[in-house]
């Protein structure tokens, strides 16, 4: 693994072998002192030419974590607002001497583009509606924790699916690791000719939900409830807002997962927050772990192993 | 007036070699035996009357970074062409009559390629208020079209169609429904949905054109299709030809050679108005030239700069540049690989785009224009950047081998390549 831009090109064991690397980070993480020196004197730089708070928190830390120094660019304050090109802002990064860049870009095929220029490893943040690669990853990871085996599980991803980068990435990697993906949504929100092995796509909740095994809402932006595109809110939340009721149509043993951040009361509703169920704060935990193990992959290889 | 000859000329494919004999801009005749002041070696390559093209975007006036009149119109010698219709969307619209004529002879003095400048149906091409047609026509305008940018108000494409019949005008259209269109920057498909990258279906084009022929059945007018790019495009041009409507229509060598596939390279320089579409688009298109449907070939030569087609899907603009590949690029895409002749490739590029365009066809005989290209099917090389005249280096055949260069392009009895 040279970069990780989605999961093209992927296989069952390389998930596992990352896995390995992230259950390693996960035990450092339990530890008093939460701090590795396995990345040294090497420098991470997060290239966010869109806002995140979380997700660049989240790289930053695990970068730290392993003792790397950390850098971040972001575009709003940056040259990017004088004019300046996405290929002289990542040649002049890289000339910096950053040994990696974790860039998040509001266009699909983005993080391609930065790789073509880098030169050093590039970790995809999420680019546009097309891939966020690590979320899918402590997605899977943490789904992994509770059931051990993805294989022959039932995921349904709810929302604004055709927007979605978080779905993209895990339609291409849960069904990977043997899960079937139903994705679910309003008909406007749903991308009207994908197929694929372990792929269903429904605009219809109850059903999708009758024998999940996981619920993965997504977010839902305002904007996109209001432009126009024929579901409104009070109309979103009626069909597709996931609450207690129909989180009970799945079963009490159903994982509840979000990407955060939550928008209470729109995808999901507040009788939901504390149920026993919601794995998000885990989502969290496992992002960390997950992210440690894809920057020492990447930077030091998978064959030496951590800590 | 100077006399010379082109030694070594094979007049078809594999034929004996033969001497053209030309006297000023003229062609005098072949084999005849003359006193001349200058020879050329054609160097066995085969004959052919320069290309013709409908449909290319030469940026100038106005953008200088992507291409001038001396760098668009040498790609087009380069590549093999003798006159070349320029669209009008430059900075300013060419939407006046002295604009046509300070293009016709700022392209006159650098005796490159003929230029044949199309001008915009409406004023700065924004659809408000029309052209005027018969002043246009007079100055020497090919064709009116607002090209890129669509033509959503129907009614004045109708009173557009009008003028320009009464001008002895053909109007172009860039069929496609900006409200389907939407922000699509490839065709809208599992490809589009796979790389959540916005789509802009066929129905966009398809719709368009259906309302497109209607308007042109109620006018008589001769309406020209730009680009078509979708299977049902090609029916539907096929149904109004059969119904004797007066229209043409015309292919781009990318929508010949690509499909929306090559989006998943995540490269703008994929990314082009209308979007390469499925594979069964693509069959269809070629199927429609090989009946006839489709009239001809047009570059939709689109030069950007390097800068501008590095940047990502959603910023870069829409447009390939290609007049300096098509013919090594579709001789090497369908004729060596049995999906036309030679002889139908060089019509779709001579006499088919001649006859839309209702200019005389070219030959190579005695009195013609000594406009003409010597290619050389045997040479064959990578497309090599450096090497183009176009000022937009980034195309999606760089480093492809590809076969069938022009050698030798004369314009007016004067070599302008080779």
């Amino acid at each position: 693994m040279r970069d990780l831009l989605d999961f093209a090109g992927w296989s069952k064991p390389d998930a596992e072998d990352l896995f390995a690397t992230a259950d390693v980070m996960a035990e450092v993480l339990r530890r008093p002192v939460k701090r590795v020196p396995a990345l040294q004197g090497f420098t991470v730089c997060t290239a966010f030419f869109e806002n995140s708070t979380r997700t660049r928190t989240s790289f930053e830390l695990a970068a730290r974590r392993m003792s790397a120094d950390v850098v971040s660019f972001a575009a709003g304050t940056s040259s990017l607002a004088k004019g300046e090109s996405l290929r002289d802002t990542v040649e002049t990064l890289v000339a910096m001497g950053v040994d990696l860049i974790v860039v998040r870009h509001s266009a699909s095929g983005a993080a391609h583009l930065v790789r073509r220029f880098a030169g050093v490893p590039v970790i995809n943040g999420g680019d546009g509606a097309r891939a966020h690669p690590t979320q899918a990853l402590l997605d899977a990871y943490t789904l992994r924790a509770h059931w051990g085996e993805l294989s022959g599980k039932r995921v349904v991803i709810l929302g604004d699916v055709l927007h979605s980068r978080v779905a993209r990435s895990n339609l291409e990697l849960l069904p990977l690791l043997g899960a079937k993906v139903v994705l679910c949504g309003p008909a406007n929100l749903l991308p009207q000719s994908l197929s694929g092995p372990n792929l269903e796509v429904s605009p219809d909740l109850d059903s999708a939900l009758d024998g999940a095994d996981a619920v993965m809402a997504l977010r839902v932006q305002r904007e996109r409830l209001e432009g126009g595109l024929g579901v409104s809110l009070p109309e979103y939340a009626a069909r597709y807002q996931l609450n207690r009721s129909r989180l009970d149509r799945a079963g009490p043993r159903a994982l509840l997962l979000h990407p955060g951040p939550m928008n209470r009361d729109v995808e999901i509703s507040s009788d939901l927050a504390g149920d026993p169920r919601s794995c998000v704060l885990e989502q969290v935990h496992a992002g960390l772990a997950i992210r440690m193990a894809v920057l020492y992959h990447l930077l030091v290889g998978k064959k030496e192993r951590a800590a | 007036m100077p006399r010379t000859a082109i030694t070594g000329l094979r007049r078809e494919a594999g034929g004996s070699p033969h001497t053209l004999y030309l006297e000023g801009p003229t062609i005098l005749g072949w084999d005849l035996d003359l006193e001349v002041s200058a020879t050329w070696d054609g160097r066995g390559g085969l004959a052919l009357p320069a290309f013709t093209d409908p449909h290319v975007h030469l940026r100038d006036p106005g953008q200088p970074h992507k291409e001038t009149l001396r760098s668009g119109l040498a790609a087009a010698a380069a590549g093999g062409y003798g006159t070349v219709v320029s669209m009008p969307n430059t900075l300013p619209a060419t939407d006046q009559p002295e604009a046509v004529l300070s293009l016709r002879v700022r392209a006159d003095a650098l005796g490159l390629c003929r230029l044949i400048p199309a001008a915009a149906l409406t004023l700065g091409q924004e659809g408000r208020v029309l052209s005027d047609a018969s002043l246009l026509a007079e100055a020497g305008a090919a064709l009116l079209t607002d090209d890129g940018r669509t033509n959503e108000d129907g009614g004045l494409l109708r009173y557009g169609l009008q003028a320009a019949k009464a001008a002895g005008l053909l109007v172009a259209v860039h069929a496609e429904d900006a409200s389907l269109r939407r922000g699509g920057v490839m065709h809208e498909g599992q490809v589009s949905e796979r790389l959540g990258l916005p789509g802009n279906p066929a129905a966009a084009e398809t719709a368009r054109i259906a309302r497109d022929l209607e308007i042109c059945a109620l006018t008589g007018a001769r309406l020209h299709l730009q680009h078509l790019s979708a299977a049902r495009s090609v029916e539907l041009v096929r149904a109004a030809k059969r119904a004797g409507l007066p229209v043409t229509c015309e292919v781009t060598p990318h929508h010949l050679t690509l499909t929306d596939t090559s989006l998943l390279q995540l490269d703008a320089v994929y990314k082009v108005a209308p979007p390469l579409r499925t594979e069964a688009d693509r069959q269809a298109l070629l199927a429609g030239l090989r009946d006839g449907t489709i009239d001809c070939l047009a570059s939709d030569h689109a030069p950007h700069s390097p800068a501008e087609k590095e940047q990502d899907l959603l910023a870069a603009p829409f447009g390939i540049a290609n007049l300096e590949l098509v013919f090594p690029l579709l001789y090497s895409e369908l004729v060596l690989k049995g999906a036309a002749s030679l002889e139908q490739l060089t019509g779709w590029l001579t006499s088919g785009p001649r006859k839309v365009l209702g200019l005389p066809e070219c030959t190579l005989e005695a009195g013609q224009p000594a406009d003409l290209v010597v290619m050389d099917l045997a040479s064959e090389r990578p497309v090599d950047p450096e090497r183009l005249r176009t000022q937009a280096k980034l195309g999606p055949w760089n480093g492809r081998q590809l076969r069938g260069w022009p050698a030798l392009t004369l314009y007016q009895g004067r070599v302008v390549h080779g």
